[in-house]
């Protein structure tokens, strides 16, 4: 888990997924790209895997942007933006993980315990190939761009 | 009974996600005439994909690859896989590395442990349908679980390099040893959480168990000085103790019509691994303290109720916290941080104590130290048998209930065993198939 040093940046990102399991990986690369793009204005987590532990991630931040890969049905490459700060997104968007507790579990713990940031924006890519050793697909690929572009206009609307 | 008839009398039940469950995979259950006629635990299977992928890989990449089978237990299968290499390469670590490694075990059990008590089990005792059902009415008994398991993680982060898929381990040792003064640093909070180690035993052994005593073949490493992690020699309840390198002229795999994960029986019976099969066979290895705890909560071993995994995992935190505390306190900084390793070809076999029970691996390595041949054997494909075998006989004190609690209390009963069926599969279903009269 690559972590930047804490600092008063408004936002924090994390990047979520599994490195080795093709577009599963999206989430991960672009908090790498974030970080690489936008320096030290924002603090950039790439958490693999991080199921709970995403309760401990987000702690003390007053907002977070999540990036994972989903899986709702359209096509791959589809990003979704989704608001957890009010109420629930649907697990049906980001799938369970095979790790007890998936992201959108975690979310729900962090409510329970009042833990959630007070706001908490999800990116959600859709993924198409989660095969083990495979490279994100070119759609998946594309959207990666287009999730990072967008993600860093946020944290400069943060940022005005 | 005609096929009309037939469909008349038959109920499915199914239930999409067995929850709070480690993975994914199926459970189907028929039921005929009020007597359970089948139980298939259909697990869809990652490991099986590794071991090919291993197939060329130098030995040196092993660690790091076998890291990622699963996220829950990665030490476990780098534990497996080092000392399985070594044993290839005649290649004995021992001293301070030796410590470090069962150092880095430790932290993987409080991680992996605190994460099945608080969030995955005790719910089902408590009335909750989900650990965060429970944390809004229990936020400091979950917050405690949560920073027990970060304790955990701590420990994993200093001495693997990060919490999840550590990579400092490697073939001899380590890529990087820890000061003396970084690990002294863990102390204060391993103290806390030993403190919370103590509760959670007292808490989990006033939670009320249903009255199911199975009669278990348990099957653990034992080692005659110490708790096992690493090193032992695999034993069986009825006596049988063999040798590691013996572990697959007595376990054997098979195939079945409905899974794609093999099962593993021992001379064609199930067997159980796992926390109740370690702690009942090694408790002549319990500290002091933790025999006092057991003493305290009117503990009585051995544990014979799989229900009771959530008291054999408890003790485990606590006793990993001591051992983690007794390995910092002695540790004095190896003069290298990895023995040298000298390549040669042969086959090596190792058996390590993964939080959910023995896991093996074995290697064939040629002279160039490229893998020829992996060989991996996870927990949960050795218990898948035994979970069967455990609702088959749990299955008829619900028949009466509804469909719908019928499924639930299957859910509980697998979740006992902790499958971390990630190691093994994917996605879990739960479908149930009554046939006849109920």
């Amino acid at each position: 888990m690559k972590k930047d040093k804490p600092h008063s940046s408004a936002v924090r990102i994390i990047g979520l997924g599994n490195g080795m399991r093709g577009d599963d990986a999206v989430g991960l690369l672009a908090a790498r790209r974030i970080r690489q793009q936008a320096g030290d204005k924002v603090e950039v987590i790439e958490a693999e895997m991080a199921g709970v532990d995403l309760v401990e991630l987000m702690d003390g931040a007053q907002a977070v942007i999540l990036i994972d890969a989903a899986r709702s049905g359209q096509a791959p490459g589809t990003i979704h933006r989704l608001d957890a700060s009010a109420r629930p997104i649907s697990g049906r968007m980001i799938p369970r993980s095979s790790h007890a507790l998936g992201t959108v579990d975690a979310l729900e713990l962090a409510r329970a315990m009042g833990a959630l940031p007070a706001a908490v924006i999800v990116y959600g890519v859709e993924a198409g190939n989660t095969e083990a050793g495979q490279p994100l697909s070119p759609a998946v690929a594309k959207a990666l761009d287009q999730v990072v572009d967008r993600i860093i206009q946020d944290c400069e609307a943060c940022h005005a | 009974m005609t096929g009309k008839e037939e469909a008349r009398n038959t109920r499915t039940i199914a239930v999409d996600l067995v929850a709070r469950v480690e993975g994914e995979g199926a459970l189907r259950v028929t039921v005929k005439d009020g007597t359970v006629q089948d139980v298939e635990l259909r697990i869809f299977e990652p490991p099986r994909f590794f071991e090919a992928f291993l197939q060329g890989r130098h030995y040196s990449e092993v660690p790091d690859i076998v890291a990622r089978i699963c996220g829950i237990c990665p030490v476990a299968y780098q534990m497996s896989a080092v000392h399985a290499i070594e044993q290839v390469f005649g290649l004995h670590v021992d001293g301070a590395l030796r410590d470090l490694r069962r150092l880095l075990y430790c932290g993987e059990w409080i991680e992996s442990h605190a994460l099945h008590v608080y969030l995955l089990q005790a719910p089902d005792f408590l009335g909750y349908d989900s650990g965060i059902a429970m944390a809004k009415d229990h936020p400091a008994v979950v917050t405690r679980g949560l920073r027990l398991k970060k304790a955990g993680n701590a420990i994993m982060t200093l001495l693997g390099g990060r919490s999840v898929h550590p990579v400092s381990v490697k073939v001899g040792g380590f890529s990087r040893v820890p000061l003396r003064s970084e690990l002294n640093g863990l102390k204060e909070e391993l103290l806390w959480a030993r403190d919370a180690a103590i509760e959670t035993v007292r808490w989990v052994a006033d939670f009320d168990y249903p009255d199911f005593m199975p009669d278990y073949t348990y099957v653990a490493l034992h080692h005659p000085d110490e708790y096992p992690f690493n090193e032992g020699q695999v034993a069986v309840s009825n006596g049988l103790q063999i040798s590691t390198t013996e572990f697959e002229q007595h376990f054997v795999e098979h195939q079945v019509s409905y899974s794609t994960a093999l099962h593993c029986t021992l001379q064609g019976t199930s067997y159980l691994v796992g926390p109740l099969a370690r702690l009942n066979s090694n408790q002549d290895h319990l500290t002091p303290l933790v025999q006092q705890v057991l003493a305290d909560t009117r503990t009585v071993m051995p544990l014979r109720n799989p229900f009771h995994g959530i008291i054999a995992r408890s003790v485990e935190i606590l006793y990993a916290l001591e051992e983690s505390l007794r390995l910092i306190d002695r540790y004095e900084p190896p003069p290298v941080s990895a023995l040298p390793v000298v390549v040669r070809s042969g086959t090596g076999m190792a058996c390590t104590e993964a939080p959910r029970g023995i896991l093996y691996h074995r290697y064939q390595v040629d002279g160039d130290g490229v893998i020829r041949e992996a060989k991996i054997v996870p927990p949960t494909s050795q218990n898948q048998s035994r979970i069967e075998q455990d609702l088959r006989l749990f299955l008829p004190r619900l028949l009466q209930l509804p469909d719908q609690e019928v499924a639930l209390a299957c859910e509980r009963v697998i979740r006992c065993y902790d499958p971390c069926i990630s190691c093994a599969t994917h996605f879990l279903n739960l479908e149930i198939t009554r046939e006849g009269v109920a």
